[in-house]
């Protein structure tokens, strides 16, 4: 294991894309990410690898596109406004099985909002805001240490399912340090390797009398773009039963259950020892995997003894709507939030689920 | 050792958020858990400039507080602005070389030091901030002074910055109660 480091959490994702092997970065500056272009300027011609600043997020995206489908392991970021701008490409890497990964640094909107914390994005990462049937598996960790080891992952899932692949944090995360432990640093995947280990790839090297590869999300045949699709959600229903990924506290006998993901469930950890401290017992699912959701973790409540399930999250409610497909009528769902860049404290966290209790009783 | 929970607060250039990375340094130099949260934003020279740092024996749930055990109000703006936030009981270091008024509350213990005026003697104003962190290492025991001396020594001052590492140790230790 490596030797604890303290890194502010843009420097360590950037870091972290680097030992998973992500070779080339293309990327434009935007608060509260800007350091991770900066880092990747800094350290990745140093390593063997390629940075390009491109001239908008649509660019950068695109140069994504293009360098992944020649075989390069790409790494691109943003944040919210310009994530917004890559949703054209999330569709266009989906429809062409490109692998790529994609780190969101959020911040508040809509628009271009604001620079502090949010997860208003999260219909823009399980939704997607681009055309056609898609889905991109998008993983939430709540810290720094979480994030790194997603993103280090990251590039082996896109890999394997040949798709996009999201990890969303937020401007707290991203300018916070925390000590953590990096991974080991893969080897980057030389040029000369590419064709034998993304066979699929544009390479230019296709035996002579082999099938053309081609790398393409226009089909203009209906018949042919349906069977495509479905081809896709045969991926996605395999990365539904491999890819869940969730973390539960204290559901047995709780009182109450919260679902929170990335900061506010940090929040929301320790306003379950608060309330605690009041006699009122406090369980909580977290959901690592955003897409696909973890709609399991909720036959783990306790529904002899749960009163109420509350969804925290820092938008005007996003993930609220899957919280209620999970616990399917069973209970009252309430929302407890902030948006705009603001987040909670643990106590106000606390006496809104008083509150709420108060209500249901 | 139970969860710290302190708040520095100042204005841009002051060193503020150094200080809070020492003392996460610092913490992990003793093989204690920390997290280390600045405020960001549009933020300037002169500006506002605050940080929470959480030290604990045991792995931090929550790195954003809702009350400190400990303030740091390096001017009187921070002072104003956070006194609210100190827990009963907890300890207000006030920079009174920048601080002429006195807080409010009576459920607090306040601590005064002249970190300005104190670094200045020394030979550099820049020094208030680690002058204040010697306070604030001595008054809560929250780490050993020799963690921090090391933090200086290995993180801070070193390389093209070595020459400043003695005035830097002296501000260190000048404070007395």
């Amino acid at each position: 294991m490596t030797e604890k480091v303290l890194m502010k959490g843009n420097e360590a994702f950037a870091e972290a894309a680097i030992r998973g092997g992500c070779r080339f970065y293309f990327g434009y500056p935007i608060t509260p990410q800007s350091e991770i272009p900066e880092y990747m300027s800094r350290e990745l011609a140093k390593r063997g690898g390629t940075f390009v600043q491109a001239e908008s997020e649509l660019a950068a995206v695109n140069m994504a596109y293009g360098c992944a489908a020649a075989g390069g392991n790409v790494f691109i970021s943003s944040s919210s406004p310009g994530i917004a701008l890559m949703q054209e490409g999330m569709s266009f890497l989906c429809s062409a099985e490109v692998p790529v990964v994609v780190l969101n640094v959020s911040r508040g909107g809509p628009g271009v909002g604001g620079i502090q914390p949010g997860q208003a994005d999260y219909f823009q990462a399980t939704r997607g805001g681009g055309n056609g049937d898609y889905h991109i598996p998008v993983f939430a960790p709540l810290g720094i240490q979480e994030a790194v080891d997603l993103i280090y992952e990251a590039p082996q899932i896109a890999d394997r399912y040949r798709n996009p692949v999201m990890v969303l944090v937020d401007g707290m995360m991203g300018q916070m340090m925390e000590p953590l432990r990096l991974p080991e640093a893969r080897p980057f995947v030389a040029t000369e390797e590419i064709a034998a280990y993304k066979p699929w790839s544009l390479t230019g090297k296709a035996a002579k009398g082999g099938k053309r590869r081609v790398v393409k999300s226009l089909l203009l045949k209906p018949e042919q773009l349906e069977e495509h699709v479905e081809q896709l959600f045969e991926k996605y229903a395999l990365a539904e039963k491999e890819l869940v990924r969730f973390e539960t506290i204290g559901l047995e006998k709780a009182d109450v259950v919260f679902v929170a993901f990335g900061t506010i469930s940090r929040l929301v950890a320790e306003s379950i020892e608060l309330l605690a401290a009041e006699g009122i017992r406090a369980g909580m699912i977290r959901p690592i995997s955003l897409w696909p959701f973890p709609y399991a973790a909720f036959e783990q409540i306790d529904y002899t003894t749960t009163k109420a399930v509350i969804s925290a999250e820092l938008s005007m409610g996003q993930m609220i709507g899957d919280v209620k497909m999970g616990v399917n009528g069973r209970l009252p769902v309430q929302l407890i939030h902030r948006t705009g860049g603001i987040v909670p404290t643990s106590l106000e966290i606390v006496e809104k689920t008083k509150a709420i209790l108060q209500g249901v009783k | 050792m139970a969860t710290h929970k302190l708040f520095i607060a100042g204005s841009g250039g002051q060193g503020i958020l150094l200080m809070g990375q020492i003392l996460t340094y610092g913490a992990m130099h003793e093989d204690l858990e920390a997290s280390f949260l600045p405020s960001y934003g549009p933020e300037m020279r002169g500006g506002t400039a605050n940080c929470t740092v959480v030290v604990s024996d045991k792995p931090i749930s929550c790195p954003l507080i809702y009350e400190a055990d400990a303030l740091v109000a390096m001017n009187l703006p921070s002072m104003l602005r956070f006194e609210p936030l100190l827990k009963r009981g907890g300890k207000l270091f006030l920079n009174t070389t920048l601080i002429e008024e006195r807080p409010k509350r009576s459920d607090i213990e306040v601590i005064d030091v002249a970190a300005n005026q104190i670094a200045m003697e020394l030979g550099n104003a820049k020094a208030a901030n680690i002058v204040m962190l010697g306070a604030l290492i001595r008054e809560t025991g929250v780490l050993q002074p020799k963690s921090i001396e090391y933090v200086l020594e290995n993180k801070v001052f070193h390389g093209k910055k070595a020459s400043l590492l003695p005035l830097n140790l002296q501000a260190f230790h000048a404070w007395q109660r």
